[in-house]
């Protein structure tokens, strides 16, 4: 009888299950929490409190935060507002500057491999008498400079592209669209939720205008982000779109998560003093588990640019296995899929798709997302259970057994159901 | 997803994965579903010529765990039967015996299909359904 249950074995000083899932979120680093907890109890205050020391201390925490946050991106404290997080920022950005430069024109320039936060938020102008450009990617998840350049008019008054994909850790060319917009008079709003910590980014050098960010992508707290808002050449002004006390300089009003704004700091005073080893040591484990994996199993490959990407993301396509089949044969470990019956709508990943890549191949794809806590065991092991398991499932694929007779299957007449 | 035990039962050991010659005549084989909708199912069967039961029953799945299952389940119910018992193999049934959630009820209908489909190759090389059809006019 034929087995797939894996018989792997599990290497000392590794335990399971392996968290190796860091785009979908990170574990709380011990640093931030110790930064936190002060906040959750004695110096509870409202940060908005002006008559008292309760007040006073939580406001004092807030802008040590700002301060961590901006040097970090290379931002002044004063251009960083405070949101629950990257949803929420994006959301904030686009709607906010769309308001506020009605007149100017009503024209958005965006991308395919989006997140939703932006997509959705840009389908929703639309509705409201925007024009939207969405851009495509070239194969290797990169947009074409020149494509951005036809596509701006003398209506366009937002481009929004994000500086690392969250599928295929894509890096875009952040620095040349952000000259490109500032050439044309266009503010560049960037989702760079998984770039921030991760790639060096500098809103001065990278010519960038407005940022999202997020507490969570970088061992933070989930339910706080961030919105960089840039003050000077240009100043951006961006429409609130909560309403209330008029805090963060009036474009996002609501009392201040005061424990998640702390911990959101610690993240980013660590991401800023680690960074450049950390980035070596994920690019480290991430170049070792992709070459076991390559040496070991026929029909791989990986799903965009490799020399434009996050150092932590490898999103590899193992071909005539289903992903989701795969994800159940390494249920140890946290990863995740582009294959539709991972998802609810039953649909493969478009950012896969808008690649070029087909159905078939966007249900076989993996995303690995290494982070901080990862080592090289776990590595070693994640890759010799998908050796098994992919090995273990080709022997069950039919379109495996096909394709090693010599079998064309785009000459085979599927019944789509 | 949670899966229910039966099916990761049918992912961890899958019965009756293989191929038979497709060549040959007692042999029926069954291609169901598309790569780009991410389920193929390839289901064979071997029927005695003399008895019309099915004595072997071989499958390969490229498909999510449930779709994995629901072949493995497949094949392990269809051997043995006669080829009209198999027939009454209903999707309901596998999606009963698996308890498949709502969004993996396609696999349990595509495993019917392969069913249905190895046992129509089969029929198509023994000129089975035109013998039925004439039985049935002679009486």
């Amino acid at each position: 009888m034929s087995t797939v249950a894996s018989q792997v074995e599990v290497p000392a000083g590794v335990s399971l299950p392996i968290y190796m899932d860091n785009h979908a979120t990170s574990p709380l680093d011990p640093r931030v929490l110790e930064a936190m907890m002060p906040y959750f109890t004695t110096k509870f205050g409202n940060a908005a409190s002006r008559n008292h020391s309760f007040g006073w201390e939580a406001e004092q925490a807030v802008e040590k935060a700002r301060e961590q946050i901006a040097k970090l991106i290379g931002a002044t404290a004063k251009e960083i507002i405070f949101t629950s997080g990257a949803t929420e920022s994006n959301n904030l950005a686009i709607k906010g500057i769309a308001e506020m430069y009605r007149e100017r024109g009503n024209h958005i320039i965006t991308q395919v491999t989006e997140h939703k936060a932006v997509l959705d938020t840009c389908k929703r102008l639309e509705k409201y008498g925007y024009r939207v450009t969405y851009l495509p990617v070239k194969a290797d998840g990169l947009i074409d400079l020149e494509d951005l350049k036809r596509a701006m008019d003398d209506k366009t008054i937002l481009v929004s592209i994000m500086a690392a994909n969250n599928e295929i850790g894509v890096l875009q060319p952040i620095r040349e669209i952000g000259k490109l917009c500032h050439e044309k008079g266009v503010i560049f709003h960037t989702d760079a939720v998984q770039a921030v910590g991760k790639v060096p980014v500098n809103v001065i050098a990278d010519n960038i205008d407005v940022l999202s960010l997020s507490g969570h992508k970088i061992y933070g707290p989930k339910g706080v982000g961030a919105l960089y808002v840039r003050r000077r050449n240009p100043r951006v002004q961006i429409a609130a779109q909560i309403d209330g006390g008029g805090h963060e300089r009036g474009m996002r009003s609501g009392t201040l998560n005061v424990p998640g704004i702390v911990g959101l700091g610690k993240a980013c005073e660590i991401a800023y003093e680690e960074m450049d080893n950390e980035a070596a040591y994920l690019r480290g484990l991430r170049d070792r588990l992709k070459n076991k994996l390559e040496s070991e199993l026929d029909y791989v490959h990986v799903n965009g640019s490799m020399e434009h990407r996050l150092p932590g993301n490898l999103n590899m396509s193992f071909v005539y296995v289903e992903g989701e089949s795969l994800l159940m044969g390494i249920n140890d470990v946290a990863v995740s899929s582009g294959s539709a019956c991972t998802s609810a709508t039953l649909e493969p990943s478009y950012v896969l798709k808008a690649l070029g890549l087909g159905d078939d191949v966007a249900h076989s794809s993996i995303r690995f997302g290494l982070g901080r806590f990862n080592t090289q065991a776990e590595v070693d092991y994640v890759a010799a259970k998908v050796i098994d398991i992919v090995k273990k499932l080709r022997e069950l694929s039919p379109l495996y057994e096909m394709v090693k007779e010599g079998i064309d299957l785009t000459k085979i007449q599927w019944a789509a159901h | 997803m949670a899966y229910s035990d039966r099916v990761i039962d049918h992912y961890n050991n899958p019965r009756n994965v293989g191929t038979l010659d497709k060549s040959s005549t007692e042999v029926g084989t069954g291609l169901v579903g598309a790569p780009e909708c991410g389920d193929v199912m390839r289901l064979q069967i071997r029927v005695n010529p003399e008895t019309q039961v099915i004595e072997e029953a071989k499958f390969k799945t490229f498909g999510c765990g449930s779709a994995i299952a629901s072949s493995s389940l497949a094949t392990e119910w269809i051997k043995g039967r006669k080829v009209e018992d198999a027939l009454a193999i209903k999707n309901t049934d596998i999606v009963k015996e698996l308890s498949l959630p709502p969004v993996k009820i396609h696999c349990s209908v595509l495993a019917e299909d392969a069913i249905r489909a190895a046992i129509g190759d089969w029929k198509k090389k023994n000129g089975v359904a035109e013998a039925v059809e004439s039985t049935a006019a002679a009486q």
